[in-house]
């Protein structure tokens, strides 16, 4: 498969993510949209890390993972915390960041 | 053969990208996560990058993902409200990430890389192998190696901090905008 192939489709998961990102509401939802778009991002670092070669890029996939844990544990703390203090889960109401 | 492979696990990711974003119980959209991740490593294991495929069904399909229906779990269903509050978001949306496809697309087929349009070199048996990753990552990439795991401790006392329960939570109330608190 030529590698083009790999670097479409990784353009799709991303627009799709970035859809969800516009359209849901829900911030664990839209967690998970940014996770399709990291995850998109690592589908073209390696598809171009096998057309050149290199082996740079699994390295490059491999911080981007760390990287998307991170978000992950401190997004779901704050959904945790928000839920614990009877905050709207919807990002249309919590619009401000004081408090 | 890799043709049947590849369209596979590209109709897998692409079905569980569409579940997630589509789906109106957050539950099921964590499980449509779960089921994008494997069929796209399946595509990195495609790509010769086996370790990152084995690190993408054990990290991410494993861990972040049981954090996931964790949380999905604990907050329950939330009631995503059916009026909009930026008239045509609906609409506008969708046609925002269509133009950012076809843009994208346009830059990656426009291109002037030959490189792309080909398999790509031949590569060595070991390629992407945890041996060679552990390799690079412990003598190139070392200290971006020791940044991750800094990265990473720091992220952990953080979420221990936002979600600790406090002696006495402060209640608060959504206010309009100029009430104090």
């Amino acid at each position: 498969m030529a590698v083009e192939w790999y670097l479409v489709l990784s353009a799709l998961l991303f627009a799709i993510g970035a859809a969800g990102v516009l359209l849901r509401r829900s911030p664990l939802v839209i967690l998970l949209c940014l996770e399709l778009m990291l995850n998109a991002g690592t589908l073209a670092l390696l598809a171009f890390s096998r057309s050149i070669g290199n082996q740079d890029g699994h390295i490059f996939a491999l911080v981007v993972m760390v990287v998307a844990a991170c978000e992950v544990v401190v997004g779901l703390g704050l959904i945790v915390a928000m839920f614990r203090r009877r905050l709207p889960l919807n990002v249309d109401e919590m619009r401000g960041l004081r408090g | 053969m890799e043709e049947v492979a590849f369209f596979a696990g590209a109709i897998g990711a692409l079905g569980g990208a569409i579940a997630v974003i589509a789906l109106r119980n957050p539950f099921y959209s964590v499980l449509a996560l779960v089921v994008h991740l494997v069929a796209l490593a399946g595509l990195f294991l495609l790509l010769h990058a086996e370790f990152v495929a084995a690190a993408q069904v054990v990290v991410y399909a494993g861990a972040v993902m049981v954090l996931y229906v964790f949380v999905a779990a604990y907050v329950g269903g939330v009631e995503e409200p059916i009026w909009e509050p930026i008239a045509g978001q609906r609409f506008l949306a969708p046609a925002l990430a269509g133009a950012l496809f076809i843009e994208l697309s346009i830059a990656i087929l426009g291109t002037g890389l030959k490189a792309i349009s080909s398999e790509g070199p031949t590569i060595a048996a070991g390629f992407g192998s945890p041996a060679a990753i552990g390799e690079l990552m412990l003598e190139r990439f070392l200290i971006a190696f020791e940044a991750a795991s800094i990265l990473l401790l720091i992220a952990a006392v953080g979420a221990v901090v936002l979600a600790a329960r406090r002696k006495q939570e402060p209640p608060i109330v959504v206010e309009e905008a100029g009430s104090g608190r």
